[in-house]
C-alpha cells in the first residue's frame, strides 16, 4: 500500500525538528563532557599527578653494612656473615602444603616449622615471601638450589648477620648486636629511620653499643613502585646506604685468647697496657660467655646458666669491677710521700708485726713482724706497718691526689659498657659519702689498699704503665677507624724521676730478689725480666679471737669469703713495655694466685706468642709446659710460638 | 516498508548493495574499536591475551553481522520487530526464572561463541518495536492517552524485569531509551514535561521527608542513596573507585603519560579498568588530546546517523536508526559522566571500546540495521 506523500512528509517534519532538540541537547552534553574533560586534564593536571605519583611510589630503607671491628693485627672480631634463608610465595608454589613437604624431603623441617609457614602463608597476601626457615647452612640451601625446578615458588635469599669469630674472648670488649627493642627506641631523641626496619640490630653492649653510631653507617633507599595491594612492580631509583665505619682496637686477639684460655674460667680479669701509648693489648674477663648466641636470640636455658652462675659471666671484671687493691695500692703510699718530702728512700719504719693506733691494734700480715724495713723492703716484703706510719705523716688528701694523678678514682672514657670510676678516698669524699668525719683508722686502711679504696683492673694497669714509663699514659682501645690513627696522649707525669726509680727498684726487687713476694714468679731470660706488686685484699674482718687461734687459711674458706688476689707488673725491667693487672676473685694470695697469670701473659704479650720455656725458672719448666699444653687456646695462636723478644 | 510504499527511482540490489552502505560509519566504528584494542592491549599490561583477541574476534564477527544485517531489507527487520521483542522478553524472564531456580545471579545465555545478555537484546528490540509501532500508529493518534498506553507498557516491562535482577543502568538505558523514540514519534511535550516534573517532584518529597514523622523510605535506604550520589562518603567502598578514577584521569594532563605508562591502571589502582573504567586508562595515557578525540569520534558517528536519519523518508527507519543513535549517546556519555564523577556509578561500559561480547555484538548488529535502513531507504 502507497503512502500518502502527505502523511510521510508530516512524520518526516515532526521527526527532524524533534530530533534537532535531541540532537541538540546530546551535544550540548558532550560539550559538558569536554568541558570537564578539559578542566579535570588541564586545569587541574598538576594536582592529580601528584595524587597518582603518592598512590604508586614507596620508599623503602636500605640497610647499609654494619662497620667491621678488627683486632690491632687486623684479624676480624666482629663481621658479618651471609646470613641463607629459604622462603616461599604462595602464588608461585601453588599447592603450598606440597611443596613444604617436597621441602622437608630435602633439608630438615620440623612438623611446627611447617605449621607456622603454613599459618603465615595463610595470612599473607599471595605475592608475600614467608620465611620458612632461617640460618641455614650453606649445603641446605644448595640442596635447594639444585632441585629448584621441583620446588616452585621456593627462594633461597641471602641476608648479612652479626657474628663473632673469637667467640668469648671478645665477648666484654665487642659486647654483641641484638634486635632494637621498644626499651632502646624510648631511650633515643631522634631515633634513626632505620629503626623501622623490622629486627634491625642494633649494638646492645661493649663497643658494638659505645660506638653505634660509626657502626651503624647510613641508611641507603630505594623508590619503589607498588601497585593498589602493594606489590612491588620495579624499582624507580636506588641509593645506596654508606657502610658504618671499620674499626681497629688496640687489642690482640692471640694474647686475648692466650689470656683467656690461661685463666680457663677462673673468675678473673686481666687487662694489658702498653706503657708507650696506652694501648690495651688484652682485656679479658673470665668466665665469659659467646656473643653469637646474643644475636641469634638466647634461649632461657642458656641466659639462665649465665646468670645464675656464681662467677657472673655476664660482668665485665676488667674495666666495670671494682676491687680493694690490697698492697698493690702500695705504690701509690710511698710516691706520694716521696713527692711530699715526708720520707726519703733510705729512712726505715720500725714493724713489730702491728700499730696501735685509735684504741685498736692495725696488724701487718706478718705477724711477727719485719723489724727496721725502708722503702724498697716495705715493697719488696709488703710490710703493711710500714705504710700505716708514712701513711699518717703525708695524709690521706695527699695519697688520694697521687692515685687520682696514678689513673685511680678517674673514669677512663673508653667505649666499652659500665666503665667504673672507681674510689681514691679522702676526707671530703667521705664526708659527702657518708657525712662523717675522716678517721685515723680509715688512713690506715687506705694505706694498705683496704677500706674505702676501690679500683678496676684498667686502673691498675694503668698506675702500673705510669709508674713504669713515668707518663701519664692513657688507656685507648680503638686503634683506627677506617684506617685513621685515633690519638694517644702520653704526658710526662711531672713526678721527680729519683723518686719513681725507687719504686720501680722496689717492685723489681719484689720479683727478683729471693725475699721478694713475687720472686717464685720470676723470669730467669734478662732480656725479659718482669717487676711487680701482689696484693691480698681481704673480703672480711678477722676478729680478734680468730687471730688469736690463728687466721684460717683460705683455702679454709667457703669460695666467697676468700680474699681476692691481685697482681700488678711491668716488663721488660730494662725499658718497661708492657704492664699488666690481675686479679683473682676471692683467688687467696695474691703471689701464689695472681703472680704466675702475671707472668705468663706479660710474657705473652712481650713474645708476641707462647712463652718460651726458657723464660722460665728451670725448676718450674715442668709444669708450665704441662699447663700450656692443657690450655684450651684456640688453634689458630697455639702454634705460632713466641718469638724470643718483644 | 517496502519499495511498494514509496515512489522509487532507483533500487540497489544483490551485491550492489555494499555500494550503498553508509562506508563512512563503518570506518567510524573500526576506527572506535581499534581504540578498544588499544587500551585493552595496554590494559593487560603489554598483551593481546586475555581481552585484546578475544574482542578482535568478536569485533570480526560482529561486522560480519552487521553487514548480514545490512544487506536484508529494513521491512523485513520491522515486520519481525515484534517477535524480536517478544523473545527477547522471554529471554529476559527465562534468566529471571533461572536464577530463581539456582543458578545464581546469572544474567546470560550461553551461546558457546559467547554470553548473550538478553537485556542487550532488549534494549535493540524495544527501540524496534517502538519504532515499528509508531510507523504504524496515525501521526495524529499519536499523542491520545489510549495509545500511547502500548508503548508505555512496552517500555515498562522491560524494565522492571531488568531492574529487578538488578541491572541499573541498562534499566536507565531502556526507559530513556524508549522515551527517545516518544519524544521523536511526536508524543505531546507535555507529557514529557508532566513526567520529568512529577519525577522530579517524587524524589523532592522522598528526599525532603527525611528525618520528618512521614518519612517515606527507611534509614538505611537513605544511607544508600548518599552513597550512590556522592561516592565519597564512603571512601574505601564504591569512593575508592571513583577517587582513583579521577585521579587517573586527571594526571594524565594534556597530552598523557604514554602508551603503556598509565600508573593508575598498570598498578591496578582501577577498578574495572579492562570494562567500565577502560576511558579513564584512555584518558590517562593519552590525555584530553586522546580523551577528546574518542569524544570526537563518538559525536561523528551520531552526526552521520542523524545525517543518514534526515535524509530518510521512511518513518520506521528515521526513528530506528535516531533510537538507535540516542542508545549509543546514553551509553558513552553516562559512562563518561560516571568515570569523571559527574554521575553516580551505574555500570554502563564504554560502547564498542569497553571488553564485553554481547554488549559489542548487539550493538555492531543495531549499526547493521542502521545500515540497512540506510541502503534501502526510498530514494
Amino acid at each position: 500500500m502507497r503512502r500518502s506523500e502527505k502523511d510521510v512528509e508530516k512524520s518526516a517534519g515532526i521527526i527532524t525538528r524533534r530530533g534537532l532538540v535531541l540532537g541538540g541537547l546530546q551535544f550540548a552534553m558532550m560539550g559538558a563532557l569536554g568541558l570537564r574533560l578539559r578542566h579535570m586534564q588541564v586545569e587541574e593536571a598538576a594536582e592529580y599527578r601528584t595524587l597518582a605519583e603518592e598512590n604508586r611510589i614507596n620508599v623503602r630503607l636500605l640497610a647499609p653494612q654494619r662497620g667491621l671491628i678488627f683486632d690491632r693485627q687486623g684479624r676480624p672480631v666482629a663481621q658479618n656473615d651471609q646470613n641463607y634463608r629459604v622462603v616461599i610465595v604462595r602464588e608461585d608454589a601453588g599447592d603450598v602444603a606440597e611443596v613444604l613437604d617436597r621441602l622437608a624431603g630435602l633439608i630438615p623441617l620440623t612438623p611446627e616449622e611447617i605449621e607456622r609457614t603454613l599459618r603465615e602463608v595463610g595470612r599473607r597476601s599471595a605475592f608475600v615471601p614467608v620465611t620458612v626457615k632461617d640460618q641455614m647452612p650453606w649445603e641446605d640451601l644448595a640442596r635447594i638450589a639444585i632441585n629448584a625446578p621441583a620446588l616452585p615458588g621456593v627462594r633461597p635469599e641471602v641476608g648479612q648477620t652479626r657474628s663473632y669469630p673469637m667467640g668469648q674472648d671478645f665477648a666484654h670488649v665487642t659486647g654483641y648486636v641484638g634486635p632494637v627493642s621498644d626499651y632502646d627506641l624510648s631511650k633515643m631523641e631522634d631515633p634513626d629511620p632505620l629503626m623501622q626496619i623490622p629486627k634491625f640490630q642494633i649494638g646492645k653492649s661493649g663497643v658494638e653499643a659505645r660506638m653505634e653510631e660509626l657502626l651503624r653507617g647510613k641508611a641507603g633507599n630505594s623508590q619503589i613502585e607498588v601497585n593498589a595491594v602493594g606489590r612491588v612492580m620495579r624499582e624507580l631509583s636506588r641509593t645506596e646506604g654508606t657502610s658504618g665505619k671499620n674499626l681497629q682496637l688496640t687489642v690482640d686477639a692471640q694474647l686475648q685468647n692466650f689470656t683467656q684460655a690461661r685463666l680457663d674460667g677462673e673468675s678473673s680479669g686481666v687487662v694489658v697496657v702498653d706503657c708507650t701509648n696506652g694501648d690495651i693489648v688484652a682485656a679479658v674477663s673470665s668466665p665469659s660467655f659467646d656473643p653469637n648466641l646474643f644475636v641469634r636470640g638466647i634461649s632461657v636455658a642458656d641466659y639462665k646458666a649465665l646468670t645464675g652462675n656464681k662467677y657472673r659471666p655476664l660482668a665485665s671484671k676488667t674495666v666495670q669491677g671494682t676491687y680493694p687493691p690490697g698492697s698493690t695500692f702500695k705504690m701509690v703510699v710511698a710516691l706520694a710521700a716521696l713527692e711530699a718530702g715526708v720520707i726519703t728512700p733510705e729512712g726505715t719504719e720500725w714493724c713489730p708485726g702491728y700499730l696501735a693506733a685509735g684504741g685498736r691494734r692495725f696488724h701487718c700480715w706478718k705477724s711477727g713482724g719485719h723489724g727496721h724495713v725502708n722503702l724498697v723492703g716495705s715493697i719488696q716484703q709488703s710490710c703493711d706497718v710500714y705504710y700505716y706510719e708514712i701513711a699518717q705523716k703525708v695524709g690521706i688528701d695527699r695519697i688520694a691526689a697521687m692515685a687520682q694523678r696514678l689513673g685511680l678514682g678517674t673514669r677512663f672514657d673508653l667505649p666499652m659498657s659500665a666503665v667504673s670510676e672507681g674510689i681514691a678516698p679522702n676526707k671530703e669524699w667521705k664526708r659527702k659519702s657518708y657525712g662523717q668525719e675522716w678517721l685515723v683508722g680509715d688512713t690506715l686502711n687506705a694505706s694498705i689498699g683496704q677500706g674505702y679504696v676501690l679500683a678496676s683492673p684498667l686502673q691498675l694497669a694503668v698506675m702500673t704503665a705510669r709508674i713504669a714509663s713515668g707518663n701519664a699514659v692513657m688507656p685507648r682501645l680503638i686503634k683506627t677507624v677506617d684506617g685513621f690513627e685515633q690519638p694517644v696522649s702520653a704526658e710526662p707525669l711531672g713526678l721527680n724521676p729519683r723518686h719513681l726509680r725507687t719504686v720501680r727498684d722496689a717492685m723489681d726487687a719484689v720479683s727478683n730478689s729471693r725475699r721478694g713476694t713475687g720472686y717464685g714468679s720470676r723470669v730467669v731470660d734478662d732480656q725479659l725480666l718482669i717487676a711487680g706488686k701482689s696484693g691480698t685484699s681481704q673480703v672480711r674482718n678477722i676478729t680478734k679471737a680468730e687471730r688469736a687461734r690463728g687466721v684460717t687459711r683460705n683455702d679454709q674458706l667457703p669460695w666467697e669469703r676468700r680474699d681476692h688476689a691481685l697482681f700488678v707488673a711491668y716488663g721488660p725491667v730494662p725499658s718497661p713495655r708492657y704492664a699488666v693487672a690481675v686479679i683473682v676473685e676471692h683467688g687467696g694470695g695474691g703471689s701464689s694466685a695472681a703472680a704466675p697469670i702475671a707472668r705468663d701473659v706479660l710474657l705473652a704479650a712481650m713474645t708476641g706468642g707462647v712463652p718460651p720455656l726458657d723464660a722460665y725458672p728451670a725448676s718450674q719448666r715442668d709444669d708450665i709446659a704441662a699447663r700450656f699444653d692443657a690450655m684450651p687456646m684456640r688453634d689458630q695462636f697455639r702454634s705460632g710460638s713466641g718469638k724470643s723478644r718483644a | 516498508m517496502s519499495y511498494l510504499e514509496y515512489a522509487v527511482k532507483t533500487v540497489p540490489s544483490g551485491i550492489r548493495k555494499v555500494l550503498y552502505l553508509n562506508w563512512p560509519l563503518v570506518f567510524l566504528l573500526t576506527a572506535i574499536c581499534s581504540v578498544g584494542f588499544m587500551m585493552l592491549y595496554s590494559v593487560a599490561g603489554g598483551s593481546a591475551q586475555p581481552w585484546m583477541e578475544p574482542q578482535m574476534e568478536r569485533f570480526a564477527a560482529g561486522m560480519a553481522a552487521m553487514f548480514v544485517v545490512a544487506m536484508v531489507p529494513i521491512w523485513f527487520w520491522r515486520n519481525v520487530s515484534f517477535v524480536a521483542y517478544g523473545v527477547s522478553l522471554l529471554l529476559l524472564v527465562a534468566v529471571e526464572v533461572m536464577g530463581e531456580i539456582g543458578m545464581g545471579a546469572q544474567r546470560w545465555i550461553d551461546l558457546g561463541f559467547f554470553q548473550l545478555q538478553p537485556s542487550e537484546l532488549m534494549k535493540i528490540a524495544l527501540i524496534m518495536v517502538l519504532a515499528a509501532y509508531y510507523d504504524w500508529l496515525d501521526v495524529d493518534k499519536v499523542s491520545r492517552p489510549l495509545w500511547m498506553l502500548p508503548p508505555i507498557l512496552l517500555i515498562l516491562v522491560p524494565t522492571a524485569l531488568v531492574l529487578k535482577q538488578p541491572d541499573l543502568g541498562t534499566a536507565i538505558l531502556l526507559l530513556s531509551g524508549g522515551g527517545f523514540i516518544m519524544w521523536l514519534a511526536g508524543v505531546h511535550w507535555a507529557y514529557f514535561l508532566a513526567v520529568i516534573a512529577s519525577g522530579a517532584s517524587l524524589v523532592y518529597a522522598v528526599m525532603a521527608s527525611r528525618g520528618t514523622d512521614w518519612q517515606l523510605i527507611k534509614d538505611y535506604q537513605f544511607r544508600r542513596i548518599d552513597t550512590f550520589l556522592d561516592p565519597t562518603t564512603d571512601p574505601l567502598g564504591a569512593g575508592y573507585h571513583i577517587t582513583q578514577a579521577t585521579i587517573a584521569l586527571g594526571s594524565g594532563g594534556w597530552t598523557g603519560r604514554g602508551f603503556m605508562q598509565g600508573t593508575q591502571s598498570r598498578l591496578n589502582f582501577l577498578p574495572e579498568k579492562h570494562t567500565d573504567f577502560i576511558f579513564t586508562t584512555l584518558a590517562e595515557e593519552f590525555g584530553f588530546v586522546g580523551a577528546s578525540s574518542l569524544l570526537g569520534l563518538y559525536a561523528l558517528v551520531l552526526v552521520f546517523c542523524y545525517v543518514s536519519a534526515m535524509a530518510n523518508r521512511d518513518r520506521f527507519s528515521s526513528l530506528l536508526i535516531l533510537g538507535i543513535a540516542a542508545t549509543f549517546f546514553l551509553f558513552f556519555s553516562v559512562n563518561m559522566a560516571m568515570v569523571m564523577g559527574m554521575a553516580p556509578v551505574v555500570g554502563v561500559p564504554l560502547p564498542l571500546v569497553s571488553y564485553g561480547g554481547s554488549a559489542m555484538m548487539v550493538l555492531l548488529g543495531a549499526f547493521g540495521l542502521v545500515q540497512s535502513a540506510h541502503v534501502h531507504r526510498p530514494r
